[in-house]
């Protein structure tokens, strides 16, 4: 047995007639390539966890436009951007539910610049009846922040009932602290 | 009168920035030093100069001038002192100011001291850190003026301007509009001047980095010259991100700490990529591997500091950070790609000169794992960067904007993280330039088979998981790995020195403050790890309408609410404060006060939770609602947040180890610390 080991050793030595350099070139070739194969199985795993982590979490950001004419389609994971009418807001302490209405408001930054920034079309949209509306139901504490013509962005699915059921909210009052002019000045 | 000096101040500070880039670039190319040293003065006097831009801003903010648009939106009169003071990075102008008050700091820190053995680097060093100064001084000027008053003409329009225009009567308002009162916390106060300081510290890295590839010094010095710079940056980037998360987890009353909001994301970015520079800059100094990696990685960071500061400050994205948006954007995406493109034609450029040997022999040598280590940082950052971006593809795509939620970063980046936290573990027992991965098993057998312990006495009392028994065991053994190489080495040192281990450890701690001031930082990582394990995995909520000596059950915890006072503060609040008790096995062990205030004057409520903290968890108690008769009921929702601490407490750990590595190792301790390598 132990012999076997030596003499099929010898025959391995035997069959290599590399030169040194040849062995140092072919060991640092393969050093490389070793590295290479980690680096590629590492992309792929990466690449493999991103996808797969993004299949489940997509939301879709939709207007309330767009949600009320049926864009929503069988999407359980929709994100709506819209302003809040502060005399719709009802709140029951007993079993915390948030009931509220947003209505639509552009998407789009550029749309709302030229349309006089932010704090004007959340109020503009929030006093014309015209512009569509849509009702939520949230469950959970009352946000600080949820007041009239705030800026609500709702995460969540749209029932058959046509109420967006909202999972979390995330709400902005941009006009108070930017682009305001005090309204009483003394000369 | 203090605002006309403050822009007075300020035009200067933009011809000094100006003059000095000049003269850097000219004394730089013809190699005259009379040029490189006045420009050197130059932009060492940027720093004065702005300070008493700043102090002029202080000035206005807490005498209450409220003609001054930049006072009238972030402050108000009944606020205190040192809120009044930290109105000064409360908006988007007086941030900025801030911002090139810092920048201009760190070059007069790194620049003050003359350095005479690499006098070659520094004219490119204040051309490039007096050009990212001029970029911030010229949106302050220009765009983003702090100094602007109000005025009102014939027609009783207000105006916003700087100087008084004519026909135009100065206008007072009596009363400021106020800090948000959501940021009135001391966590929020301190927080973005950390943030900041870690922001601005990067660019003495970047600016020596971007001066070693213009001279074509291919030797490690910009990288040891600026060791000292990066670990602040970094160290204040940490502080300012975890103050960020303890405000969150203090005042936004949800329970958690880190949403993966856009903003936080983005200023996260350049604190991975940083991280991985100060691992992956060892590499350089101690086997002169990395070359083109540490020059990218810090090119990357500094652009990613910039996109951070402009993110922040622009609105592009929806977050609770968001300010609104402002017409610099396109000049900051102009400056970020002026920043990117130049550097990566210099990096390109000197790529040949900059080959280094990478010879890592196993997968298990050192050079190997700090390769393993940067990649997961890198691909943390791509996933954070495929996160953030995902919303703006999928419109130009799909026409659909779709976002991504903070599972996906959770789902996505938290293998990784507990990738990192394992190689943290195996790192202080591997070796430079190993050829197999022979002696890391040998070495690491011993602490791995007793860091099993842990979810084996989990798993028998009752803790499921796999996930999280999984990472508490990664915790867990790079504690038992960092402290087994710690005690062998201090056994070993002190047999040969024959001294006791204590002074043993002392001293070697001491003699080797970079290589154990790293040490104690990865405890704090661990200990970090811990908390933030404890509260994503075992968080348990509730909640529930009681009456008055009703009670709510969570975890083994019994709260019973006793009573609600709503009091008017002299300061503008309406306060609503409950008065809960804790009951645990049969004992009260606390009382806690969740509260609610509401802020008149910005007609805005905030929630202040009651929280019991302790080393094994914590009782989080949110006031929601209550009835108009508060003894009929009141709404609480209690989070139950075990190991939480751990994530502030892993903090300190971390700034501690830092300022260990930072302190400068002393001369006379030389020949022992020879001694202890022979130990290492």
């Amino acid at each position: 047995m132990f012999c076997q080991n030596i003499i099929s050793r010898i025959k391995v030595s035997n069959r290599n007639h590399m030169t040194d350099q040849e062995t140092k070139k072919s060991v640092k070739k393969f050093k490389a390539n070793k590295f290479l194969i980690g680096g590629v199985v590492m992309a792929a795993a990466v690449i493999l966890l991103v996808v797969t982590s993004l299949k489940g979490s997509a939301q879709y950001y939709l207007t309330v436009d767009e949600l009320v004419s049926g864009a929503a389609g069988r999407n359980t994971n929709i994100r709506v951007s819209g302003v809040v009418i502060g005399d719709s807001i009802q709140y029951d302490p007993y079993s915390l539910t948030l009931s509220f209405t947003v209505a639509n408001i552009p998407a789009d930054n550029q749309e709302i610049e030229a349309a006089g920034g932010l704090a004007r079309v959340l109020h503009e949209a929030a006093v014309d009846p015209d512009v569509k509306r849509i009702n939520v139901v949230y469950h959970g504490e009352r946000p600080d922040l949820l007041k009239d013509e705030a800026q609500a962005i709702l995460t969540g699915s749209l029932g058959e009932d046509g109420v967006f059921y909202a999972d979390e909210l995330l709400l902005k009052c941009p006009s108070r602290y930017e682009e305001s002019v005090p309204d009483q000045v003394q000369p | 009168m203090i605002a006309n000096i403050g822009f007075g101040l300020l035009i200067i500070s933009l011809t000094v920035s100006v003059v000095a880039i000049i003269l850097a670039i000219y004394g730089g190319v013809t190699k005259s030093a009379v040029m490189v040293e006045s420009s050197r003065r130059a932009s060492l006097i940027t720093f004065p100069l702005l300070s008493l831009a700043l102090i002029g801003l202080i000035i206005l903010l807490i005498t209450d001038r409220f003609e001054y648009v930049y006072v009238y939106q972030t402050s108000d009169a009944l606020m205190p002192l040192y809120l009044k003071i930290a109105a000064v990075w409360g908006g988007q102008e007086g941030s900025l100011l801030f911002w090139c008050w810092l920048l201009s700091g760190f070059s007069f820190a790194t620049l003050i001291k003359k350095d005479k053995t690499n006098s070659d680097l520094i004219p490119w060093v204040i051309a490039v850190t007096s050009f990212v100064t001029l970029f911030f001084l010229y949106l302050v000027l220009f765009f983003e003026n702090p100094f602007f008053r109000f005025f009102v003409d014939m027609q009783g329009e207000v105006i916003k301007s700087l100087f008084q225009p004519l026909y135009t009567l100065q206008a007072t308002p009596d009363q400021g509009l106020g800090m948000n009162p959501l940021l009135r916390h001391i966590g929020m106060v301190v927080h973005p001047p950390m943030l900041y300081i870690g922001f601005t510290g990067f660019v003495i890295p970047y600016a020596y980095a971007i001066a070693a590839l213009i001279e074509g010094r291919i030797d490690s010095e910009w990288i040891k010259i600026t060791r000292k710079w990066t670990l602040i940056a970094w160290v204040f980037l940490t502080i300012g991100l975890v103050l960020g998360s303890r405000w969150a987890y203090d005042v936004l009353g949800w329970g958690g700490y880190w949403a993966w909001d856009p903003v936080e994301t983005s200023a996260l970015m350049p604190w991975l990529t940083g991280t991985a520079f100060l691992h992956s800059n060892t590499g350089q100094q101690k086997r002169g591997i990395f070359k083109h990696w540490n020059v990218s990685l810090i090119i990357l960071t500094f652009c990613l500091v910039i996109l951070g500061t402009f993110l922040t400050r622009s609105g592009m994205l929806s977050s609770v950070h968001a300010f609104s948006e402002s017409e610099i954007a396109p000049l900051f995406f102009g400056f970020i790609a002026i920043m990117l493109i130049a550097s990566a034609v210099l990096l390109g450029w000197r790529w040949n000169l900059l080959r280094s040997d990478f010879s890592t022999g196993s997968f298990f040598s050192r050079e190997s794992l700090y390769l393993f280590n940067n990649l997961i940082f890198i691909s943390i950052f791509l996933i954070c960067l495929v996160g953030i971006l995902f919303p703006i593809f999928s419109e130009l795509v799909t026409g659909q904007q779709i976002t991504v939620g903070p599972p996906f970063y959770e789902k996505a980046a938290g293998p990784l993280f507990a990738l990192l936290l394992l190689i943290m573990g195996v790192v202080p027992l591997s070796g430079w330039s190993v050829k197999s991965g022979k002696s890391l098993g040998r070495q690491l057998w011993k602490p791995f088979l007793v860091s099993l312990l842990l979810p084996l006495v989990l798993i028998i009392s009752g803790v499921r998981g796999w996930f999280a028994l999984l990472g508490l065991w990664v915790v867990f053994l790079s504690v038992c790995t960092t402290l087994y190489d710690y005690a062998r080495s201090i056994i070993l040192h002190s047999k040969r020195l024959k001294i006791s281990p204590w002074r043993s450890s002392v001293r070697m701690t001491l003699n080797n403050r970079r290589r154990y001031g790293g040490y104690i930082v990865h405890l704090g990582v661990a200990l970090m790890g811990l908390g933030i394990i404890g509260i994503e995995f075992f968080q348990t909520q509730t909640q529930a309408l009681v009456r008055q000596d009703e009670s709510i059950e969570i975890a083994g915890y019994t709260l019973t609410y006793r009573g609600l006072t709503i009091e008017e503060t002299t300061d503008g609040r309406e306060v609503a404060v409950a008065d809960v008790q804790v009951v645990k096995d049969g004992r009260e062990i606390a009382a806690l006060h969740p509260a609610r205030e509401y802020f008149y004057v910005s007609d805005q409520a905030v929630t202040r939770p009651g929280v019991r903290s302790t080393l094994a968890d914590d009782l989080y108690v949110v006031l929601a609602d209550w009835l108009p008769v508060t003894s009929e009921g009141a709404t609480f929702k209690v989070y139950h947040n075990p190991l939480v601490k751990w994530l502030w407490i892993g903090t300190f750990v971390l700034v501690f180890g830092t300022l260990l590595a930072l302190f400068p190792t002393d001369a006379r301790r030389v020949k022992d610390t020879s001694l202890a390598k022979g130990v290492e």
